[in-house]
């Protein structure tokens, strides 16, 4: 038997990963996908609260959050490459125009 | 040490280590693959969490879906890497800061949760994807519906953004 | 609604709201004709006129319909006594006020609508002739189709002010006849009297209706003082309730009806509001014998005859309402006797019948007056239409001179004033005749319709209130020497001025309702013979009024005022005619009279005390009030000195040390402060969203912290 304080540890870790992956890289994509692997940590901590609740309501918030990730991307992505279009670059300390 | 602690920390070690490689690999494919390995990797933990379901929808949504866009994406912008990313000035921060949330966490699930807990698996009861469809399509059906009508406008919004505005046609149809 | 639910031989009663919509249909066709004629030619090029005779025709034929309606009540009459309410509309539904637009058809009203209609038929008749030469003598052709507009005008608040079934619809038909009265004395409103341009006739017309506003007022504080106490407006409530309040506050029921005498006096011309009249006479001569004699300032009497239940009520009231008739009755005859203006002397001889009738309601013989009211109706008129043919003859005698001459115009010449006649009754001998017939009905003479009338006043007075006798055959007296004394001017003796040499006689439209109203002079009389058997109105009246006591002839009273009568002629004869006027004699009363032919002479200068004693001090506190009180005080003093000073003085003070030294300085500070704050602070916007995104995590992990350390 796994306790299942592991699962929520190691999600802790993955969500820290994510974290650092959006800090520290430049490029837009990389950093949409740890967005991403933070959303998954999220998941991953939800089921396992699911199993200790002994609750099915963990279990369906995942589904929604699925679905709402799946529109997110779409979104993202389709922000990602309007972006590249006007300014040719996809990193993003090329986008501070909000400098004050 | 169990056969499924062990299986457990093998996972572990596999998923902690494509996050890492998504944050280090200077090409964008690499860090997509990576990415692509850590989702199965988490949805074999879904089956262990008795979450049949959720494990296959990660598989299908996560790692096929979202993935394969992510894909088209750098394929059509052909965005390999970004000269000079990985360098380590003006790292510490970030990585500081990143360590006290884990060193949180983590003292926040021992201190509030507890070490070790023990939950045997409800059976087929809990994870069955039948049970899931019957709250989906009662209590939680007006979210659900929801869910399609984001899903509608994520699409719409998704088409009106990338679609190619071409301005010089559009004035030539104007002085037409 | 109009043909409401009567038997066969009361079908009639349900024409009544028609003596209002006649005269009003008329006026509009009038109004609107002239419109439609010059459109019609404009649009097919025809050459329709709308001529004087058009305008003439439908006026009295209106006036004519309602003769028609009015005789139609009296024929339905004759079968139901106790008369009919005719519904038309609602008025005014408030509270517990339920007052409807009600006509009442009963023999007192009917008596009203007869005379007015009638007489005033034959005066829409005479106008056309009349009217037809004033406009021309006076060059304004165009305001011709307005004279008949108002004349009608007239009828239907006349109307309305004598079929109304409550004392509000009364109120509205009294507000309507004044109008109507101020519009026609002011008809030739930039000229005088005798066409020069001046304000004279519009001030008349002013001072015609402000002194009825006076009367106005103690109308409405009697229709107030009704309605609080007794709860209605409507006739019979009122009545029914009247002697409930006569027991419980007598002097509520007083002031009711002294209130209500002030609005007779201003209406009916007496004392002290009578002043009006006289100059009321600046109107055209058919208006005068119309409205300022006949019919409009009869209606005080007819307000006391209708209101006869509250005034019987109260003997104080009956004694103040005869002593006030009596007295304008030997006051105005008194001022008749000085007059030399021919339409004067017939205005203050209104008055001072009017003082007769009013004396005779007042001391209850309802009958007497309204008798006396219908018979000076016709005499007065009549009077009054041969003074205008008299006037007219000698315009035309003037015009006829200026023609044949080349006189100079430059002389002003008053074709009104009794010193320039003399002699016309060779030049005009059908007005002569009339004119006769009604001095003797005025004088009083046997079988005149006066004689009658004015003889059951007298009567009744002789009974009841001997002071009121007394005085009334005083005025008597006086009523027969200044008709004689104007008969023997006008129409005896030698021509004055040459235009009286050359006055023409009037034609037939002007001299057939003459002869009509001399006959009704001759023997309206015998409508009421004082035999028994007969007193024929006065059993008419009693349908309405109640009980009646009818007198017979008393002979000593009836001879005393005839002989009086004779008298009088016979005086005035000695003095007037024994050694005939010439021209530029003055009066041969001026002598022997001295000082008090100066009062007759000048009205008792009554207009004179007016203006210095309550125009003028009302003038001066008018001035007092804007000068002193409004400008210096209110305006200098107080707004000027104390407001506006003060408050420049305290805006100086919030407007320079404490906006510009406190205020502005502190937001200076403060913007200074934000400013360099915000120089610094915008070096922390860098632009990198990794930057923002490391803000964000910090956040996270300070929250996260206090989460763990502070709330366990």
């Amino acid at each position: 038997m796994i306790p299942v304080t592991y699962y929520i540890i190691f999600s802790a870790v993955l969500f820290s990963l994510g974290t650092l992956g959006v800090l520290i890289r430049r490029n837009s994509l990389v950093i949409f996908m740890s967005i991403e692997l933070m959303l998954n940590a999220a998941n991953l901590s939800f089921v396992a609260f699911s199993r200790i609740h002994e609750s099915f309501s963990g279990q369906i918030f995942v589904f929604f959050i699925m679905a709402v990730a799946a529109a997110e991307v779409a979104v993202g992505l389709a922000l990602i490459v309007t972006i590249y279009r006007s300014r040719h670059t996809i990193d993003i300390d090329g986008m501070s125009s909000l400098k004050g | 040490m169990t056969l499924e602690l062990v299986l457990f920390f093998i996972l572990a070690v596999i998923a902690v280590t494509t996050a890492v490689g998504l944050l280090t690999s200077r090409s964008t494919i690499y860090a997509a693959l990576h990415l692509v390995t850590n989702f199965v990797t988490v949805a074999i933990f879904y089956l262990l969490l008795d979450a049949p379901f959720i494990a296959l929808a990660q598989v299908t949504v996560y790692a096929g879906a979202i993935m394969v866009l992510f894909l088209f994406v750098i394929m059509l912008l052909g965005i390999e890497n970004i000269a000079g990313e990985l360098e380590w000035k003006g790292l510490i921060w970030p990585v500081v800061m990143a360590v006290i949330l884990l060193a949180e966490g983590i003292f926040l699930v021992v201190q509030r949760i507890g070490k070790n807990i023990y939950v045997e698996s409800a059976g087929t009861e809990l994870s069955n994807a039948s049970t899931m469809a019957k709250y989906l399509f009662t209590d939680y059906l007006l979210p659900f519906e929801i869910t399609s009508i984001l899903l509608l406008v994520a699409m719409v919004g998704a088409i009106v953004l990338s679609k190619h505005e071409k301005p010089a046609k559009r004035g030539l149809e104007k002085t037409r | 609604m109009l043909f409401s639910e009567t038997t066969s031989s009361g079908q009639f009663f349900g024409l009544v709201p028609w003596i209002v919509f006649a005269p009003i249909i008329g006026l509009l066709i009038n109004i609107f004709a002239p419109y439609l004629v010059r459109w019609l030619n404009q649009t097919f090029k025809t050459e329709l006129v709308w001529s004087e005779t058009a305008t003439g025709l439908v006026a009295s034929l209106a006036a004519g319909a309602t003769f028609v309606i009015a005789t139609l009540q009296l024929i339905s009459l004759g079968q139901h006594h106790e008369g009919a309410i005719i519904p038309v509309a609602e008025w005014i539904h408030v509270g517990p006020l339920a007052l409807d637009w009600n006509f009442r058809v009963d023999s007192l009203s009917t008596t009203m609508m007869l005379v007015v209609s009638g007489v005033g038929t034959l005066i829409h008749i005479y106008a056309i002739g009349y009217m037809h030469e004033d406009v021309r003598f006076k060059n304004d052709v165009g305001r011709y189709n307005r004279f008949f507009v108002f004349l009608n005008l007239f009828i239907a608040a006349m109307m309305i002010l004598v079929s109304g079934d409550s004392y509000l619809m009364l109120f509205v038909g009294w507000e309507g006849v004044g109008l109507a009265s101020f519009l026609l004395i002011g008809f030739w409103y930039d000229m005088d009297t005798l066409g020069r341009p001046s304000w004279a006739n519009s001030n008349a017309a002013k001072k015609a209706f402000i002194t009825n506003r006076v009367g106005d007022f103690g109308f409405l504080i009697a229709g107030f003082l009704i309605f609080s106490y007794m709860g209605s407006f409507q006739f019979d409530t009122v009545f029914a309730a009247a002697p409930e309040l006569a027991h419980a506050h007598p002097e509520i029921l007083l002031l009711i009806t002294v209130f209500m005498l002030i609005g007779v006096a201003g209406k009916s011309a007496q004392i002290p509001l009578y002043v009006w009249l006289p100059d009321a006479m600046a109107g055209p001569t058919p208006v005068s014998a119309l409205i300022h004699a006949a019919t409009m300032v009869t209606a005080g009497v007819y307000l006391v005859t209708r209101s006869a239940p509250i005034f019987s009520l109260s003997h104080d009231a009956q004694y103040i309402v005869a002593t006030v008739g009596a007295v304008t009755a030997l006051f105005a005859a008194t001022i008749a006797v000085g007059q030399y203006d021919i339409k004067k002397v017939l205005a203050y001889s209104t008055i001072s019948q009017l003082g007769f009738m009013v004396a005779a309601v007042g001391m209850g013989a309802y009958v007497a007056g309204m008798f006396h009211l219908v018979t000076h109706a016709f005499f007065k008129a009549l009077l009054f239409l041969s003074a205008g043919s008299v006037i007219l003859g000698l315009e035309r005698g003037h015009h006829h001179l200026a023609h044949g001459h080349h006189a100079d115009h430059a002389e002003v010449f008053d074709p009104g004033d009794m010193r320039n006649m003399g002699g016309l009754r060779k030049q005009m001998p059908v007005t002569f005749w009339v004119y006769m017939i009604g001095t003797l009905a005025l004088a009083g003479i046997f079988p005149f319709a006066g004689f009658w009338s004015k003889d059951e006043i007298l009567l009744d007075a002789s009974r009841h209130f001997p002071h009121v006798y007394w005085i009334l055959t005083a005025a008597a007296f006086l009523t027969a020497f200044y008709m004689g004394r104007q008969v023997w001017m006008v129409f005896f003796g030698e021509a004055r001025h040459e235009a009286a040499a050359h006055a023409q006689e009037s034609p037939l439209i002007v001299t057939i309702p003459l002869m009509i109203l001399a006959a009704l002079s001759a023997l309206g009389g015998f409508m009421n013979l004082p035999f028994a058997g007969f007193h024929n109105f006065a059993h008419w009246l009693e349908h309405t009024l109640g009980e009646i006591e009818v007198l017979g002839l008393d002979f000593a009273v009836a001879g005393i005022s005839t002989l009086l009568a004779l008298v009088a002629s016979a005086f005035s004869w000695f003095l007037y005619l024994r050694k005939p006027l010439t021209s530029g004699q003055p009066d041969p009363l001026k002598k022997p009279l001295g000082l008090l032919f100066v009062g007759m002479e000048n009205k008792w200068f009554i207009d004179e005390a007016y203006q210095h004693f309550i125009l003028n001090a009302y003038a001066n506190l008018s001035k007092f009030l804007a000068q002193t009180i409004d400008w210096d005080f209110w305006h200098e003093w107080f707004h000027n000195s104390v407001i506006a000073k003060n408050f420049v003085g305290l805006t100086r003070f919030l407007a320079d040390p404490v906006d510009l030294g406190v205020v502005d300085n502190l937001s200076k500070v403060l913007a200074d402060w934000v400013q360099e704050t915000s120089q610094t602070l915008r070096e922390m916007q860098t632009g990198y969203v990794r930057h923002y995104a490391l803000s964000v995590l910090v956040g996270v992990v300070a929250i996260l912290g206090y989460l763990l350390l502070v709330s366990r």
